[in-house]
């Protein structure tokens, strides 16, 4: 018999009496979802800024930190250019090394975790950049704020090999000592902008 | 055979740093506890987690088919593995066939479990795993002595040494920072370097057909976004229906494990890469024949999150090393004996039955009482010590006999203060190694109580 067949048999002998799946949660709401969302992006390591006319988007970025010097740019946002960096012409993920800055839009953010939805469409062709930029930035419509995880998942949709990542902060360890330190093997910065 | 307390007993003796060990973990279990109580719904999240655990153990068989099905949809290699052998065999046979010589790896307990990385060294492969704590236990030859921070028994100027000769950091040097930012740059080397990435598997889900990874640093998504060949590797007791499902772990695994609302990174693998492989490997060993054990079947609701472990008073205070197992603590020591209840046979006794693991638990498994039930289980295979199976034996047998109960006290009281301390602290007496007797009382608390008027 396969491996598989074993398997699948021994589960099914030994399978314990039926038990129903239980109903859907509602999670936690906040008066203020994006006040508490960045309450908590603060505690996870990133920083919030609040934009409220899209104009105003390129003085923001200049006062970053991270932008202004920015030797390699990549910016997957419409209307912000890339600096030293042709996302199209790249072929081997590995030549994103050294990339200072991804610029990334989101989809939403979550109040209670600060994640923010990146489906994989919007990082083709090379899902590594969110990971391999050492710092990132990331852009959401300030409506787009839900409160919880459960409606997060609600709003998600799937379609064969499609991938998915909720981001919360930079990167960060605390291996050593319980020591927290921001920029483990990720961004070394999360800077959300709220438009 | 040597038991918990002998393989505890260097660490124990360090009292300095027993006691940094055992606050350590209390500072997480401390950081859980706020997280916990941040979220109103805290106990219905943990009855969500379990009745779903519950719910799919019930048709595990059927889901691990939709989790083919729908997989292989995705352009995902599904391999199945009744042991650790079968797993170790088929990763090697995928890494050969593209000619593999350099594997990054993120954190997988379940490789831990079935020794992969010696397998494949054997083999010629460079295994580098890229968790930072998992690096430095690697680099020390060691394994990880907990499941969420692999490297908590150690103190920074031990890792600064360590990176001082192998990766030539500032000698003395200790500041975690700096110590970090060293690891990261040899390891983005490493990730540049890699030819293949296996990561370990959170929850796989049976609706989507894909795997989700969670990690603080990165290094899953380092290990799987850039080679053109990503393996994840997983116990079958890591799946779960729907992806909606997700939602309720994920607000319990980071909160419980390290006292965080999420981890950084949240990845939803559904496929390969383009013009890359992908490939999933299941793995059965001991999982479905745990599932036929009423008593112990809910040890497999657990998802690794550690808190068990944090808040386990034992634990804290005998190290990750004292278990001898890939996952230590209590549920480690359910886990184990079922693996070789010989070998094992110490570990649940390695408790105080305090509960604190029950307590915390996310998925809500009945830790305590299954490490009750495994002692029960062990004395009967006689996997126990005959001296601790014949005092078990005339214990039950006085307490289950009142009057012998009360003569056996009133001769403690009026003999044990006569003797000598050489004999009442003798080897036959391992409960006194260090621990004193209370002083004996003059009565007993039955005597007391019969003397106080009504």
């Amino acid at each position: 018999m396969s491996s598989r067949n074993a398997i699948l048999e021994a589960l099914r002998q030994n399978a314990p009496p039926p038990a129903s799946s239980p109903a859907p949660l509602t999670g936690i709401r906040y008066a203020d979802p994006i006040k508490q969302f960045e309450e908590t992006l603060i505690g996870a390591g990133g920083r919030l800024v609040r934009i409220t006319a899209p104009q105003e988007l390129a003085s923001e970025l200049a006062n970053l930190d991270v932008y202004p010097s920015a030797a390699k740019v990549a910016s997957l946002v419409p209307g912000i250019p890339s600096r030293n960096v042709d996302l199209s012409a790249i072929e081997d993920p590995h030549d994103l090394e050294g990339i200072d800055v991804a610029i990334i839009p989101g989809k939403f953010g979550v109040a209670e975790n600060a994640a923010v939805w990146i489906p994989g469409e919007t990082l083709t062709p090379h899902r590594a950049i969110f990971v391999i930029a050492q710092h990132l930035i990331l852009i959401i419509p300030a409506h787009e704020i839900v409160d919880n995880l459960h409606q997060a998942y609600e709003r998600l949709h799937w379609s064969p090999n499609t991938f998915g990542v909720f981001i919360s902060g930079p990167s960060k360890t605390a291996d050593i000592e319980q020591s927290l330190v921001i920029g483990a093997h990720g961004a070394r910065s999360c800077t959300v902008i709220l438009l | 055979m040597m038991g918990h307390a002998e393989n505890a007993a260097p660490f124990v003796a360090d009292e300095d740093r027993a006691h940094w060990h055992d606050q350590s973990l209390w500072f997480v279990r401390a950081k859980r506890d706020r997280q916990a109580s941040g979220i109103p719904e805290w106990e219905a999240l943990r009855e969500a987690a379990s009745a779903i655990k519950t719910h799919t153990l019930s048709r595990l068989a059927d889901y691990l088919e939709e989790f083919e099905r729908n997989a292989t949809a995705n352009g995902i290699h599904v391999h199945w593995a009744r042991d650790g052998a079968e797993h170790n065999a088929i990763v090697h046979q995928i890494l050969a066939s593209h000619g593999v010589t350099r594997l990054v790896k993120s954190k997988s307990m379940l490789t831990e479990e079935c020794h992969l990385n010696p397998y494949l060294e054997a083999h010629g492969i460079e295994v580098t795993d890229t968790d930072l704590g998992e690096r430095i236990v690697q680099l020390r030859k060691e394994p990880p002595s907990h499941i969420v921070m692999p490297a908590i028994h150690l103190k920074r100027e031990e890792i600064g040494d360590l990176f001082h000769i192998e990766l030539g950091t500032d000698k003395g040097a200790s500041d975690p920072k700096y110590l970090t930012e060293a690891a990261r740059s040899h390891l983005r080397s490493k990730f540049l370097g890699a030819q293949a990435g296996l990561t370990g598997v959170n929850f796989a889900v049976a609706e989507t057909g894909g795997v989700v990874v969670c990690t603080n640093e990165g290094n899953a998504d380092m290990g799987a976004s850039l080679p053109r060949l990503h393996i994840a590797c997983m116990g079958i007791e890591k799946l779960i229906p729907r992806a909606a499902d997700l939602s309720v772990f994920l607000r319990l695994l980071a909160r419980s494990g390290t006292g965080q609302p999420i981890t950084s990174y949240t990845s939803h693998f559904n496929g390969p890469l383009r013009g890359g492989e992908m490939h999933v490997v299941l793995v059965d060993n001991g999982r479905s024949r745990i599932l036929g054990q009423q008593a112990f079947r809910r040890s497999l609701g657990c998802i690794r999150c550690g808190a068990c472990m944090n808040t386990c008073p034992v634990y804290r205070r005998s190290g990750g090393y004292s278990y001898g197992y890939t996952v230590p603590g209590p549920i480690g020591s359910i886990l184990a004996p079922q693996r070789d209840p010989q070998k094992y046979a110490s570990l649940p006794f390695a408790s105080s039955l305090c509960g604190s693991c029950t307590d915390v638990c996310p998925v809500k498994i009945d830790l305590h009482h299954q490490l009750l039930a495994f002692r029960k289980v062990l004395v009967d295979l006689k996997a126990v010590p005959l001296q601790k199976r014949l005092s078990m034996a005339v214990m039950g047998f006085v307490l289950s006999h009142p009057s012998l109960y009360r003569m056996g006290g009133g001769l403690m009281r009026a003999i044990v203060p006569r003797l000598s301390r050489r004999l009442v602290y003798g080897p036959w007496n391992p409960w006194g190694i260090q621990r004193e007797l209370p002083p004996m009382p003059k009565q007993s608390f039955r005597d007391l109580v019969q003397r106080e008027p009504s």
